[in-house]
């Protein structure tokens, strides 16, 4: 794991501060924690504003929620910088978190790593066009639909070098894609239908 | 209590007690970085690993259990502990070795080398090869702040910096970023830190990471002289080292007095060092033509004494600053009152104080420790903070014990701990005391209620009456019973108390020090430079530095600071303490009080001491209590009703700050380059907040 810093000062916004939207919600949020435990809620607030600001935390929205908690500045770079999920530097506007741990490795995602680095670049390096990065991530939990990857907020599973390359592609091109398996298969079920429990007698009355 | 077995020794131990603390009391030696009695605890360098009788089969963090937290054996047998094991020691030089395996081999080139617990402990418990081939860990050096120099590599991140500036110091300002092998310790991007105590953390790292800037490269250990003396840069009178390399004084350091000030000290205590070299007066001057020409001293004194025969007695005068012995006032005093004058003031800060109000009517008589016992506070006029750094980390130890209520009254400012802000000047004041107000409740229903009254409330044309109405408080609310006083007025002059304690105030029909220093004919500034003097007078400056007073002077005496001599101070609580010498006053500096005693023969009014043994004498004859040295001599509670009984409605202006600039309250501070760069980046830190 690299040294996880905040980005250079030249592309950090002056300001931050959350939409009206954000900021209704991140009251609410406050109400949850009882009086003088409000910092607890610094990782939803730090998350929302990853959401806001476009997918990383800019420093000036690490002051912004430290001043909303009352918090200390370095308090909220602590867990900024602690947490891999917020990323501190701007990512692409589809950012592929894509499983290198040993199922899906077992499963080839070495060759998924391998169209990742040609379509993309290194980790966190951001196409031209601002549409893709990319950063191996540990296990995201869908060793069964092995390899996977999690694009911002969907997984995409069952991948081969092929179908990732393509999904790569139609989301740089706007284009729509589906998420989930990307073969014949149905979320986690045995790979062409179900092989037990098919007798259709079992589903009477179900319906 | 519980009984365990440590090394097959049975013990008696509380419950609360840590495996560490418990182990410590049997005898036994547990190594260990990240813990510190003073300091809440991290449990992370798992250098205090022992084994325990009952518990899982594996070694267990001695800092981090609690003894009550032991199994009995199945029969009831008290737990058992080991520290001289195979397991434990074979557990030890696995921790150490992890330890080592990215800590980098540069002791000859660390300023921590020959005081270094890893250095130490690596000598004790760990092994003598490596068996790691990979590269190490590289980390870049932060800039943390003036004082505190980074080497990062070095870091084990035992946490304790971070510890020290959150609980303690009060200010967050050092934090861990990262994770894992990635971790660093840094302030939020490399910005300043902003307290008065963070030369503490020098101290508290257990390895070179964090290192004494200012002393950076200056000397080893093993080569200093250790003088073990009292620091005068406040009134608190802090327990300090003086290290010093031939004549030079090199660092100082805190000791421990548990009722002064723990083991912290002040950046300002730590690192007016460089101020001590600089702008020295090692020679006598006399002015000739409005400039200052160096003399021999016979010179010096012969002018004085042709000035002072043709004066008016009662238009001599002498005003002694706040880094004072008791000593050489005492002697000056003495000297003054040959001469036929009652001019005399330690007061150069216009303070109304009266000694003959009685002793309890301006001592901290709460005592510094005592801090702890009281339940409930009201500042009125004071900026502990700034004043007396180390009380306010005593203050907001308290707080951080919890059930400890707050009031201020006087300038807002950051003080480390939240409190209620009860208004700005004498009709807030007022207000409390007639009982009004939701605090008013609060402090009345307190058990040991403290009242700190500042030297800033007493400054003032009606400082008696503010005294009073200060005093009235503490009197109606209870905080003179049962052996408490909270009347505690808090000074920020080193030499103030020893000063009010031997009467060093006009005597009758005599004028005070804002009178004498805008008339007079002959005036003695005994190191007092934080008053102007009008033009006029004939000016005797005895002194070390070549600051305003110095200026002003149309005789300069060189005396000796603080480190060159041995002398009493009181501090604010009244303790009485001796300061010992550890260097020399340079070129042909004098101490101050054998200057006054040499003066005198000169004038022909010889003062009956010759030697420090013997002016003590006539102290303790005069005052016993001043040789009762490390006690305080408590004063009569009677002496704050007295004082309440004075009465008086104060004005209405607004309570101002005591201290405008922390780092330069005195001549030896505002010689030091340190101590000036802390000063602007201060200022710049604080021109930050108002712009927010």
């Amino acid at each position: 794991m690299a040294n996880r810093r905040l980005a250079a000062a030249e592309i950090q916004p002056k300001e931050f501060s959350f939409s009206a939207v954000n900021l209704g919600w991140a009251k609410k949020q406050l109400s949850k924690y009882p009086d003088g435990r409000q910092a607890s809620a610094v990782i939803p607030l730090l998350w929302k504003a990853q959401e806001q600001a476009g997918g990383w935390v800019p420093e000036a929205a690490i002051r912004y929620v430290a001043d909303f908690l009352s918090m200390a500045y370095i308090r909220v770079l602590e867990i900024a910088t602690f947490y891999t999920m917020f990323n501190l530097a701007p990512v692409g506007k589809h950012h592929v978190q894509l499983c290198g741990t040993t199922p899906c490795r077992l499963r080839g995602a070495g060759d998924l790593i391998d169209v990742c680095e040609k379509r993309i670049g290194h980790q966190f390096d951001v196409t031209s066009d601002g549409a893709l990065s990319w950063v191996e991530v540990e296990c995201l939990g869908a060793c069964v639909n092995a390899p996977m990857a999690q694009i911002n907020y969907d997984f995409y599973e069952d991948l081969t070098p092929e179908s990732f390359a393509k999904i790569l592609d139609d989301l740089a091109a706007g284009k729509k894609v589906n998420p989930g398996p990307q073969i014949d298969r149905q979320l986690s079920a045995p790979v062409g239908g179900p092989t037990t429990l098919t007798d259709p007698s079992l589903y009477k009355g179900s319906k | 209590m519980t009984k365990v077995l440590i090394d097959g020794v049975e013990i008696d131990v509380p419950g609360e007690y840590t495996l560490l603390q418990a182990c410590e009391a049997a005898g036994a030696e547990i190594p260990r970085f990240c813990f510190h009695e003073r300091l809440s605890i991290a449990g992370n360098c798992r250098m205090c690993l022992i084994e325990v009788k009952g518990g899982p089969p594996k070694p267990v963090a001695s800092c981090a259990q609690n003894v009550r937290d032991l199994r009995p054996g199945p029969n009831g047998e008290p737990p058992q502990m080991f520290t001289k094991t195979p397991m434990v020691k074979k557990a030890r030089e696995g921790v150490m070795e992890f330890l080592l395996i990215n800590h980098p081999l540069d002791c000859p080139i660390c300023d921590q080398g020959g005081e270094c617990d890893l250095q130490d402990q690596a000598m004790a418990y760990g092994v003598d090869t490596s068996r790691y081939w990979e590269n190490k860990r590289a980390v870049e050096d932060k800039y943390i702040g003036a004082l505190v120099k980074t080497s990062m590599n070095r870091c084990i991140h035992c946490t304790r910096c971070i510890r020290f500036t959150t609980e303690v110091a009060g200010v967050p300002d050092l934090g861990a970023i990262g994770r894992g092998e990635d971790m660093e310790i840094t302030t939020y991007l490399e910005s300043a830190m902003t307290s008065e105590l963070q030369g503490n953390v020098v101290d508290l790292c257990p390895v070179g990471a964090l290192t004494s800037k200012p002393y950076a490269f200056a000397a080893r250990p093993w080569e200093l002289g250790k003088t073990e003396s009292i620091d005068v840069m406040d009134a608190v009178g802090s327990a300090i080292r003086i290290d010093t390399r031939g004549r030079e004084v090199m660092r100082i350091l805190p000791r421990t007095n548990e009722d002064v000030n723990e083991e912290w000290i002040s950046d300002k205590t730590r690192h007016v060092v460089d101020g001590l070299r600089t702008q020295r007066l090692d020679t006598p001057y006399v002015r000739v033509n409005g400039r200052l020409q160096p003399v021999s001293w016979n010179e010096a004194f012969g002018m004085i004494a042709r000035r002072i025969a043709t004066a008016n007695p009662a238009m001599i005068g002498a005003i002694a600053g706040d880094l004072a012995t008791v000593e050489e006032m005492f002697a000056l005093k003495d000297l003054m009152t040959r001469l036929g004058t009652a001019n005399i003031d330690a007061r150069q800060d216009g303070s109304m104080i009266d000694p003959r109000w009685g002793r309890g009517s301006y001592l901290f008589n709460a005592t510094i420790a005592g801090i702890e016992k009281a339940d409930a506070l009201l500042i009125i006029g004071s900026n502990p903070r700034k004043e007396a750094s180390v009380l306010n980390a005593r203050i907001r130890k308290r707080w951080r014990m919890g059930q400890f209520p707050i009031g201020l009254i006087g300038e807002q400012a950051d003080l480390t701990y939240p409190y209620n802000y009860l208004g700005a000047g004498p009709d807030s004041l007022a207000e409390l005391a007639s009982g009004k107000g939701d605090f008013a409740a609060v402090l009345g229903k307190a058990e040991r209620p403290l009242i700190i009254v500042g030297e800033a409330a007493l400054t003032r044309a009606d400082g008696p009456r503010v005294a009073s109405m200060a005093a009235t408080i503490a009197r109606d609310f209870g905080a003179m019973k049962d052996g408490w006083n909270g009347f505690s007025v808090l000074h920020h002059a080193a030499s103030r108390v020893g000063a009010l304690d031997i009467g060093f105030v006009p005597g009758p029909n005599g004028h005070n020090a804002v009178d004498m220093s805008n008339g007079g004919e002959v005036l003695f500034l005994l190191g007092a430079d934080e008053i102007d003097v009008a033009p006029g007078a004939f000016v005797i400056y005895i002194g070390t530095h070549g600051d305003r007073g110095a200026h002003r002077a149309d005789v300069i005496l060189p005396g000796a600071a603080y480190p060159e001599k041995s002398g009493i101070y009181v501090n604010t609580e009244g303790r009485v303490q001796m300061s010992e010498r550890a260097s020399f006053p340079p070129g042909d500096a004098r101490e101050d009080w054998a200057i006054i005693r040499a003066l005198s023969e000169t004038l022909k009014q010889k003062l009956p001491y010759d030697s420090l043994p013997q002016l003590r004498a006539a102290i303790g004859a005069a005052h016993p209590h001043l040789l009762r040295i490390g006690q305080v001599t408590p004063a009569d509670p009677k002496d704050v009703a007295r004082l309440a009984d004075i009465g008086g409605k104060p004005d209405k202006a607004a309570f101002e700050s005591g201290i405008e600039d922390f780092y330069l309250t005195n001549p030896i501070a505002r010689a030091s380059a340190v101590m000036a760069e802390c000063s602007v980046i201060a200022e710049g830190q604080a021109a930050l907040t108002a712009a927010e």
